[in-house]
């Protein structure tokens, strides 16, 4: 008798969301997933194995909200997944109320990133919504970057009680790194400046950095910061940069708020929010056009580094 | 189809008692519709109709209440307090910085109080998710209150839907008509409900009886919307539909 080796787990984030929900649902007895169609024909087996805890409520994202805090109330645990343009900038007012002001949580797992869907333009982009989320009370935000840290921090929140956002990405890191909360250090170098890489932007970083004299750490979840690792590693000069793939200057406030006994020069480099681009094409085009790229992010570090 | 709710031989009006306390709330001792619109069914539901124990305000099996238009929470403070889930000198200093009773209520500072609400259109798809929820797991049912201006709101039109197309019969939503919605609602507010899967009842607030009775009355796999015209005068005609 021959066995078949088991399928690889998907490397795309979004997809092994997905294909995750079905072991999630088995081990997670509290847990319901909610949706407004988008998602509902990649979990077939989620769906078929457990009846009633898929819950589509049609292209209604107002209910899709609504019913996540209801279900919360009733001691459930939901999990909402929409696009981020349909999940926290249509029913941002629901966000705030039917889980904030009901003080009950939720587990929020987008897609389409920052620009994901290029080639949708501005209707299918969501830039803000990590402001927009961080902005709110009591919200813990992951910016996952490969799809084995989307599989870890699915099971851990859809253990707990609060509320969470995961936001997911097209673009990816070829390595996991640990997903606990921490800012981590991956590259050192004595008394250089320091590269804050949040979530999928890693791989960039790295390339854009490959020779330039700078240490580089690394994040999955930029909301709450880590502020005592950042404080612990940028030094009693800091010369700072943080590169995320939303909007930028997002993490700004909390970096300011962390380092605010210290003299320091820090440069936030992400998605620029003064014009809409109003280009369509790949997400490749769109990170060039943006200036988050490799070559793009190295021209504003070399900036940093004078 | 239309179907006629067996009516209860005698039914209570609010006792004097009660609406003392509303007027605590108030502030003054005269009549305030907008105060008093909606005091009928909150009584009728904790008096009659709601399985709620003050004693035990979380009991996992309890039947929620679900006061969606927040703005008007005189009411529902003053039924609370006469049911015991907290002091009736709650009411004599709403809305102060010590109180925990304000013109818009917070679920996490009230004993009894199910939802914040004061933002108009959230409390129906609470309820809803709330009905998903404990449908299959509890007894308990889920009453939403809502008025007629508040179902402008489109949310509420998202909620409707969703519920009908889930059959959820553990939940009610009541909705006070007191014709305050600008615009109107051509053909009824009831239809739109019924359009949509839901059991309508229509009734007049100060017909106790048939209040009393369609508050009670559950439809298996189908949601129940009761609109309760609280202008209506004595002997208009009132329908209830399945």
């Amino acid at each position: 008798m021959t066995t078949l080796a088991p399928a690889a787990p998907a490397l795309d984030l979004r997809t092994r969301f997905y294909d995750e929900l079905d072991p999630l649902l088995d081990a997670h007895p509290h847990v319901d997933v909610v949706l407004a169609v988008i998602g509902s024909g990649y979990m077939s087996r989620a769906i078929e194995r457990h009846p009633g805890r898929v819950i589509d409520v049609g292209i209604r994202e107002q209910a899709l909200i609504g019913v996540a805090g209801g279900l919360a109330l009733a001691g459930r645990r939901p999990i909402v997944h929409t696009f981020a343009s349909f999940l926290v900038e249509r029913p941002y007012e629901q966000v705030k109320l039917d889980l904030g002001h009901q003080d009950v949580g939720a587990v929020l797992v987008s897609a389409g990133a920052s620009y994901d869907v290029s080639a949708g333009g501005r209707t299918h982009q969501s830039p803000a919504d990590v402001a927009l989320i961080s902005a709110l009370p009591g919200w813990t935000v992951h910016v996952p970057g490969h799809a084995d840290e989307v599989a870890e921090i699915l099971h851990r929140e859809a253990a707990g009680t609060g509320r969470v956002y995961v936001r997911l990405s097209g673009q990816r890191n070829t390595r996991p790194h640990p997903v606990d909360g921490r800012l981590h250090l991956l590259r050192d170098g004595v008394d250089a400046p320091l590269v804050v890489a949040v979530g999928p932007m890693l791989d960039t970083v790295l390339e854009a950095t490959a020779d330039l004299p700078v240490r580089v750490a690394w994040t999955a979840t930029p909301h709450p910061l880590d502020a005592e690792g950042l404080r612990a590693l940028a030094g009693p000069t800091p010369v700072l940069a943080v590169v995320e793939p939303y909007l930028e200057g997002t993490s700004a406030a909390a970096v300011a708020a962390a380092l605010v006994d210290r003299p320091s020069r820090v440069l936030h480099v992400g998605v620029p929010g003064e014009t809409e681009l109003r280009r369509y094409g790949t997400p490749r085009d769109h990170a060039a056009a943006h200036g988050l790229d490799a070559v793009g992010v190295r021209t504003r570090l070399r900036s940093l580094l004078g | 189809m239309t179907t006629t709710a067996p009516a209860p031989a005698s039914a209570p009006t609010v006792p004097q008692r009660v609406r003392d306390l509303v007027a605590r709330v108030t502030g003054d001792e005269k009549h305030d519709p907008s105060a008093h619109s909606t005091l009928d069914v909150v009584w009728t539901l904790y008096d009659q109709v709601l399985r709620v124990d003050p004693g035990h305000p979380d009991d996992p099996d309890r039947d929620r209440f679900l006061l969606s238009k927040g703005h008007g929470p005189a009411s529902t403070y003053a039924v609370l307090a006469a049911k015991g889930f907290f002091p009736a000198t709650w009411l004599d200093d709403v809305a102060s910085f010590d109180s925990p009773l304000g013109h818009h209520p917070d679920r996490t500072l009230v004993p009894g109080i199910e939802i914040g609400s004061g933002s108009l259109g959230h409390g129906l798809p609470l309820a809803v998710g709330l009905a998903l929820g404990l449908r299959g797991r509890t007894p308990a049912r889920v009453v939403v209150l809502v008025g007629d201006a508040e179902l402008d709101e489109g949310s509420n039109a998202e909620a409707i839907q969703v519920a009908g197309r889930y059959g959820l019969g553990n939940l009610t939503c009541v909705v006070v008509d007191n014709h305050s919605d600008n615009l109107g609602w051509p053909g009824g507010i009831a239809s739109r409900f019924a359009l949509e899967g839901w059991a309508a009842a229509e009734v007049r607030t100060h017909d106790q009886p048939r209040l009393t009775a369609a508050l009670r009355r559950t439809v298996p796999d189908r949601p129940t919307v009761v609109v309760v015209d609280t202008t209506a005068k004595p002997g208009t005609t009132v329908k209830e539909s399945a």
